[in-house]
Parts: C-alpha cells; structure tokens; sequence
C-alpha cells in the first residue's frame, strides 16, 4: 500500500516538475498518468502494492470530490450573479455531451464490426 | 468554569487544528455514502451531494468560513491529483479491452470532448456570462485538478471551475443511467464512457455503482478526457 501510494505520489511529482520546468499549460497529474502508464509498459505488468493503492483510492473517488462541492458555498455570489448562464450550459451541454458521446461510440462500433465482416467474406 | 465555558474552550481549539474539519468531511461522507447504500445506489442519493450538503449547513450554523474548513479539507481534496495518476492501473488492466474499442473510443472522445467544450463556451457566452466566467465552464467535463489548472490558464477562477466540475458530475451521475435507458442504450461499455466524458470522476463513480464495465471504460473516459482538453487548450493558443 504504502509502496504503491509512493509510486503514484512520484509520478505525481515528475510530472508537475516537467510541467513546471517546462511552463507549458498542462495538468501535472495527467502527465503522472502517461508517465505511470509508460512504466507499466515497460515493465509489462503492475505490482499488487500498486493494486491495492490505485484501487483503494479509486473505490473512494466521490470522497475526494466533498471539500470542491463545499466550495459552493464560496462561490454562491458569483453563481447567483450568472445562474441562468451557468444551469443553462451545466444541463444543457452535459445532456448533449452524453448522448453525443454515447452514439458516436455505438455508430463507430457498429461501423468497424461491418467493415470487418465484409473484409471476411 | 462553567461547562459553557469549557466546551466553547475545547470548541476554539478544535476549530483550529485541521483535525475538525478533516473528520467532519470523512464523517459527512460516510453517511452520504451510508445513505446511497440503503437507497441501493438510486442516482438521486448522490453522496456526494449528501455530504456537501450537511458540511454546508454545518459550517453556516457555526459561522465557520470555507477558508477555515479547507485547512482540513484539503488533505482529501489533495488526493485528487494521485487519484487521478492512479486511473493508469485500471487502463492499463483493460488494455486489451481498450485496444478492441480504440476506434470508437478515440471517435467518441473527440466528439464528446468537443461537445462538452462548445456548448459550454457558446452558451455561457451567448447568455451573457463574464469571460472568466466562460474561461470556469468550458472545463467543466473535466477532472477537478485538471479543470482548475486550466481555468487558471485560461483566465477564469480555479474555484469556481472546482464548484462547475463538481455540478457537471453530479448532474450526469444523477441522469445517465435514466437518459441511457430512455434512448435504449444497452452497451455499458458505451454508456460507461459517455459518463466519464461528460461527468469525469464522479460520472466514474456512479458507473462503477452501475457496472464494473462501465466503471472501467469511464474510468478510460475520464482519464483520455483530461489528457484530450489540456492537449487542445494547450495546441489551440497555436492557431489563434
């Protein structure tokens, strides 16, 4: 657990270095991810102390989301201000975000599995 | 000393330490996950939501600012940044089942990803919103580390992009599963994915509550998600 938390904490912290020393606009921890990934490419498997640590917090992700939900409280000025704005595109996107994804997948899907059937025939 | 007087004592000590406040928001999310458990995971019983909501009313009875309560919060919000390094274990665990879907998914991303962008922007935009307003919604499908580094970048307010990211996922968490069966969709591979692209982390949640393919490919979703909208506000600045 605490191998494996340490191993994510490192990606963590190279990849907020690179982006640091590099001054590019990109999220440190996704650039941990690539970087995690990358090694475990390498290496051509995962570890069961990298297991346990990657599950357990992944199991408990809505926790983590609980002191940006508070910060509702915060902001409550700047969200009354622009509410209409804001509830608009928060339901309107979101709504249309899904069904655009949930289709292009299928139609895609459904796509490659008939031009595979006929490369068969 | 009064007993009072010594609880309002034992009160200003504790309201100092970030100890409170930290196992105030373990407390609250245990009950709202407690809660989601004895409502059988129904999507209203976010507990998210729940435990947002009693911190809330918590911290407004004692006249406690969000600045205070963060000093302890902040340990568990720190988390998101492993969490989210820690999304290549279950890509990497899927690989193979990721490798089979690779066209749609990299289709459907692209698409979702700019969807998600666009409608936010231009609504925001069309409806009258200040531009560090907009700069807070157009990263609101992603990952809350994510979408405050860009926002930032971009000219908004990394906290208000937290608070968007935070609606935006409980907003999806709560109509996936319903919107999905209203349009017939019984691919949880596909569904799995649209949560994670349009509600990121707790879109992800809520899909592992469903299915755990679903909470796989949103898991995948989420992770591309943020890689996708950091590299295009990161290319885009290159064409404008």
């Amino acid at each position: 657990m605490v191998r494996g938390l340490t191993l994510l904490f490192l990606c963590q912290l190279v990849g907020e270095a690179i982006v640091r020393g590099f001054d590019i606009t990109f999220p440190g921890p996704v650039l941990g991810m690539a970087l995690l990934l990358a090694g475990m490419a390498a290496f051509g498997r995962t570890g069961p102390a990298l297991d346990d640590a990657a599950d357990g917090i992944l199991r408990n992700l809505s926790l983590l989301f609980v002191p940006a939900a508070v910060g509702v409280m915060q902001q409550m000025g700047l969200i009354a201000a622009n509410w209409l704005a804001i509830a608009v595109a928060v339901v309107v996107s979101t709504v249309v975000t899904l069904i655009v994804t949930v289709f292009t997948f299928r139609g895609v899907a459904r796509m490659q599995a008939r031009m595979q059937a006929r490369r068969r025939s | 000393m009064s007993d009072g007087g010594n609880i309002h004592r034992i009160w200003v000590y504790l309201a100092e330490t970030p100890l409170l406040w930290l196992t105030a928001t373990l407390v609250a999310y245990v009950v709202g996950d407690t809660i989601s458990a004895a409502c059988r995971r129904h999507p209203l019983a976010n507990p998210v939501v729940i435990a947002a909501a009693i911190l809330i009313a918590v911290l407004t009875l004692t006249g406690t600012r969000y600045q205070t309560y963060f000093e302890g919060a902040q340990f568990v919000h720190f988390l998101l940044g492993p969490a989210t390094v820690a999304l290549a274990v279950p890509l990497w665990r899927n690989r193979a089942r990721v490798a089979a879907n690779l066209v749609p998914m990299a289709a459907a991303l692209l698409a979702g990803s700019l969807t998600a962008i666009g409608t936010a922007g231009a609504i925001g935009w069309a409806l009258g919103a200040p531009p560090p307003v907009i700069a807070s919604l157009v990263t609101k499908s992603t990952t809350a580390p994510i979408a405050m580094a860009l926002a930032e970048g971009l000219g908004g307010l990394p906290a208000l992009a937290a608070v968007l990211v935070v609606l935006t996922g409980v907003l999806g968490a709560v109509i996936v599963t319903p919107l999905m069966n209203a349009l017939g969709v019984r691919d949880y591979a596909a569904r799995g994915f649209a949560a994670g692209v349009a509600s990121h982390g707790i879109g992800t949640a809520r899909a592992f509550q469903v299915s755990e393919e679903a909470g796989v490919f949103a898991g995948v979703a989420m992770g591309l998600n943020g890689a996708l909208t950091a590299a295009a506000f990161l290319i885009l600045p290159l064409f404008f």
